[in-house]
């Protein structure tokens, strides 16, 4: 029983996480039709932040529930300014663009922090359940994924910036003839994805030590479940992530972490060979 | 060279081709081998996704995945037969067929450009990750272990065919290399001077108009992908030879996104292009290499965003196309004096 109760937390907590390392690339790609291959490098650099803004002796929650996700809200302002906005239509060259951008990322971090590993302290105990150790930052993630979750659909539903963005989104013509400045909706929606990231970053770094290459860890899986979800924003998200997170921790607690994550990739081709629009391509295909 | 599109099915300009060719063979009497064969290794990797990528359209963010396959199958079967004939020819077919599966399973599936991306990406992680888990006695084919992230070291390197005493090392191996490379490079350019060339180049202009044709786009990308993976095989294989050992860092993410630079930086739609552009990158690489203050991924990523925002064909068509509006421009400055009788327009340079 406690053990059944184990694997499902830790089946939660891997839903959750895929969710909150997704959002950000999600709010890009399912609003702008934008693959952002640096995605990955906005997590690390969130991360970053949080350590050394820690180490400077600010409050760690504070660090990383406000200060990760406005610095690179403002470095993805930068990026959108200086790169994304002139291949706006030319899908490939953003994702080579923004590969490239990770690249340059990774490097700078490296020349200024060097190739060493970094890390901070959990700021939550850990519990016991029954005969089990459970890390108490776990469910801290989890109810912050949800809470994201809440959040972003109720900004993209219920307020007039969601219902602006959605409209840009959808036909930005109409939107500019209805004076609305579609590159300011970009430029706002790349930000927003952005701050999301590094919002990501920075809680997910207490739990994993910090590398100037540690994007690439997220990248890949951020970028499968972003794409298997399709168009629709929080659906997409949370439908593969539920999948892909049950599938990766039930194969894992029956072989090893290395087979449950190949598990997960090979799902993901079979997928897309199945759904090449997404999975909210074939279903859900009037949600969020 | 006066312009007009000539879709990159030029004919061989033999005379470069021979002073091309004179040079590289007669490099090692001039410098030592062991660079220039690396790099001449880099060049025939970009070749094989240059081909894909500038003539039929399709982009692979693993290729990678193609490149380490055939350094992996040359090193097991080289280890298990103990000679390197038929290994060498296993890590040609064994990549291609591979390929052939995952081509046909994507473009049959009508996948768009950017899932397509995903998968080929996903498959080079997946073997990525594979290879680093497989440290375990557990992992082994045949009586070769896989050895995870240490890899496989100590493989017989080529031989002549029929006597492994005969080994290719150092300058002969070099020797190899550079026919590899201009043997490659010739298959290029018949490929895509013959009809199946030409359908495919129809492809990637219009795909829809040459199915409308009666030609099966499907069927012609997956063969072009099957033969530039094979390619990549053979540059991996030479690439173990290289380095007397495989690790999984040939299926890394930088590979991928290494010769992905190589090629658009060179040129697409260019067989010349992609060659170059490993070469003299990859020799940046390997200064850079050398001294600990700017790291290489840095001037990759700075090179990679600047070339896409500024050059978006890469360098050898940027510069054709410069050379042809500069001879215009002198053409025209000439009549212009020559009808005007005026001086002194000479020193200007062109618009």
């Amino acid at each position: 029983m406690d053990y059944a109760g184990v694997v499902f937390l830790e089946i939660l907590y891997m839903i959750a996480f895929l969710a909150l390392i997704s959002a950000g690339l999600a709010v890009v790609f399912g609003m702008m039709r934008v693959i952002n291959l640096a995605h990955g490098e906005f997590v690390m650099i969130g991360g970053y932040t949080t350590i050394f803004c820690n180490r400077a002796g600010i409050d760690i929650w504070f660090a990383m529930l406000v200060l990760a996700p406005l610095v690179v809200g403002i470095l993805g302002l930068l990026v959108e300014r200086i790169v994304i906005r002139h291949l706006y239509g030319r899908m490939i060259d953003t994702m080579l663009a923004t590969w490239g951008l990770s690249l340059l990322m990774v490097g700078l971090v490296t020349l200024i922090f060097g190739n060493t590993a970094v890390s901070v302290q959990a700021p939550i105990q850990s519990y016991q359940v029954g005969a089990y150790q459970m890390g108490g930052y776990n469910l801290f993630i989890i109810a912050i994924s949800t809470l994201l979750m809440l959040v972003l659909w109720l900004v993209l539903r219920y307020t007039r910036f969601g219902l602006i963005a959605r409209g840009a989104m959808q036909n930005a013509d109409v939107a500019s003839s209805l004076g609305y400045n579609p590159q300011r909706i970009y430029m706002w929606t790349f930000t927003a994805g952005a701050a999301l990231s590094g919002l990501a970053g920075g809680v997910m770094a207490p739990l994993t030590g910090l590398l100037p290459s540690s994007g690439s860890l997220y990248i890949a899986k951020a970028f499968i479940t972003v794409i298997t979800g399709g168009a629709a924003v929080i659906s997409g998200t949370l439908a593969s992530s539920i999948i892909f997170g049950a599938v990766n921790q039930v194969v894992s607690f029956g072989s090893t972490p290395v087979i449950g994550e190949i598990a997960m990739l090979a799902l993901a081709i079979i997928l897309l060979r199945l759904m090449p629009q997404g999975i909210t391509g074939r279903f859900f295909r009037n949600s969020t | 060279m006066t312009g007009g599109p000539s879709f990159g099915i030029g004919r061989v300009r033999w005379a470069w081709f021979i002073v091309a060719a004179v040079i590289a063979l007669l490099l090692p009497a001039v410098t030592n081998t062991n660079t220039p064969a690396l790099l001449l290794i880099w060049a025939l990797f970009a070749l094989s996704l240059g081909l894909m990528w500038g003539f039929a359209g399709i982009l692979s963010f693993g290729h990678a995945a193609y490149f380490g396959l055939g350094a992996y199958t040359y090193a097991i079967a080289a280890m298990t037969v103990g000679e390197s004939t038929g290994p060498l020819l296993l890590a040609i077919v064994l990549p291609a067929a591979v390929a052939a599966v995952i081509g046909a399973m994507m473009f049959y599936g009508r996948i768009s450009d950017v899932y397509m991306g995903v998968i080929t990406l996903v498959v080079t992680l997946i073997l990525f990750k594979f290879m680093n888990a497989t440290a375990g006695d557990a992992y082994r084919i045949g009586s070769v272990r896989l050895g995870g992230f240490n890899g496989i070291p100590a493989f017989p390197i080529l031989n002549l065919p029929g006597d492994p005493n005969v080994t290719a090392f150092g300058t002969p191996f070099y020797y190899v290399v550079c026919v590899a490379l201009l043997l490659c490079y010739l298959l290029c350019r018949w490929i895509l001077g013959s009809f199946f060339g030409k359908v495919l180049i129809g492809i990637r202009e219009n795909e829809s108009r040459v199915e409308l044709l009666g030609y099966s786009a499907p069927l012609y990308k997956t063969a072009i992908f099957t033969i530039s993976a094979g390619m990549a095989g053979l540059a991996g294989c030479l690439f173990a030879n290289w380095a007397e050992i495989v690790t999984p860092g040939v299926f890394s993410l930088g590979q991928s996104a290494e010769v992905i630079i190589w090629t658009i930086v060179g040129g697409l739609g260019t067989l010349v292009g992609p060659i170059i552009g490993a070469i003299v990158l990859g020799f940046l690489k390997l200064l850079l290499g050398q001294q600990t203050v700017i790291d290489n991924s840095l001037v990759l990523g700075l090179i990679l965003v600047l070339v896409v925002l500024l050059l978006p064909s890469g360098m050898l068509p940027a510069f054709s196309r410069w050379r042809v509006r500069r001879e215009r421009a002198v053409v025209s400055r000439r009549q212009a004096s020559s009808t005007r009788r005026r001086r002194g327009v000479r020193g200007e340079s062109g618009p």
